[in-house]
């Protein structure tokens, strides 16, 4: 049923959650610490656990897919209901502070993604540079 | 009758959220298909119209919610709300690979340091330029730079004035809005087309909701491996802002 696949899915968030408001308290700051990271986590393990053991039939499935499918349009309500009017108005020093971060730290994705990457690299010939 | 219509509407205002964000995406990926041959991502468009609905809701009702602050449409803020978007968001890790997690694992814990130190500096920086050279105010503005939710707390928490937090609150709000609706057109030059690339690309930027928008017009498979680090940045953000970089920048400021 697809409620079985839904409610896996649940727990896991609320299991997440939790763990996130715990982390949170714990070094005392007034946040959810990873929460979704955490809840995403558990949702990887569980599938894995419930495919090997064949507990996770289609109609099961279908119980998480469709959360999955709908992320999209529920980013753009997420768009729709941000304070675009207090962003704008912020003036010079908003804009260029929220500017100039996105644009460096952009920027060095690719320097960053090559760390930890050295085996593939050795074999390559790019490396020389 | 038009009243028994608008009391249906509001009465039942999920629904009335499906059903307008669902014609908000038929009308974006019409003009995706039409009027740019599909260069421009349809969900990059419906993300655009979204924040230009906000923009104008924002101007007219004078709140801070956009378009949720208009009564018939509380419900699309329910929808994108926290407790449906953590879900849906979850939901997309199902089916991901672990392994591909784990070959990510050093370069995206150096992106998540990094990305927010990074931030950090770059707003403060721009803050002292523009006059605001006292370490709380630098501090709120530069962590604001992280993301607009790790501006508040550690303004909150270092007791910065109300307006340099809508200062840093903006300047948060301008790097999500940046990274959704910028980052698509930029993917091929940083080779953002992997699983592992995306892990990076979440680590650095940060920011949930632009990350998120940015990899579903980019590639949608690549959504949960950039929210699996993101989601830890603002938590990251929300730690060192407060304690550590508000330090170091008092060490520095003097």
């Amino acid at each position: 049923m697809a409620i079985y696949g839904t409610a896996v899915l649940a727990i896991c968030v609320l299991i997440g959650l939790f763990i996130g408001d715990l982390l949170g308290s714990a070094i005392g700051v007034k946040a959810n610490v990873g929460g979704v990271g955490f809840a995403m986590l558990l949702l990887i393990f569980a599938s894995e656990f419930l495919r090997k053991r064949d507990l996770l039939p289609t109609p099961t499935k279908e119980g998480v897919h469709f959360w999955s499918a709908i992320y999209i349009p529920v980013v753009v309500a997420m768009a729709a209901q941000q304070n675009v009017v207090a962003a704008v108005k912020g003036g010079p020093a908003a804009i260029l502070a929220g500017v100039l971060a996105t644009v460096v730290c952009y920027a060095l994705i690719p320097v960053v993604e090559r760390i930890g990457k050295d085996k593939q690299l050795a074999s390559s010939p790019v490396i020389a540079e | 009758m038009e009243k028994i219509f608008i009391d249906v509407l509001s009465k039942n205002g999920l629904l009335t959220g499906f059903a307008v964000v669902g014609l908000t995406m038929v009308v974006s990926y019409w003009i995706s298909n039409t009027l740019t041959r599909g260069k421009l991502h349809g969900s990059a468009i419906a993300i655009m119209m979204g924040l230009g609905l906000a923009y104008v809701s924002g101007l007219f009702t004078g709140g801070q919610k956009g378009v949720a602050d208009i009564p018939l449409l509380t419900g699309v803020g329910f929808l994108g709300g926290a407790m449906i978007r953590d879900f849906a968001i979850t939901a997309t890790a199902f089916g991901v690979h672990f392994d591909e997690i784990k070959k990510a694992g050093m370069s995206g814990v150096v992106s998540l340091l990094l990305g927010v130190v990074l931030s950090f500096v770059v707003g403060a920086g721009v803050a002292a330029a523009f006059g605001y050279n006292d370490a709380v105010s630098m501090a709120t503005i530069g962590a604001g730079a992280v993301t607009y939710i790790v501006g508040p707390v550690t303004g909150a928490a270092i007791g910065a004035s109300s307006d340099v937090m809508a200062l840093s609150i903006a300047a948060g709000l301008i790097k999500a809005i940046l990274v959704m609706v910028g980052s698509p057109f930029f993917a091929k030059a940083i080779g953002l087309d992997n699983p592992r690339t995306a892990m990076v690309f979440g680590g650095m930027m940060g920011t949930t909701s632009g990350v998120c928008g940015a990899l579903a017009a980019i590639d949608p498979k690549l959504v949960p491996y950039g929210a699996m680090t993101s989601t830890f940045y603002t938590g990251l953000g929300c730690l060192m802002g407060p304690s550590v970089l508000f330090l170091a920048t008092q060490a520095l400021v003097g």
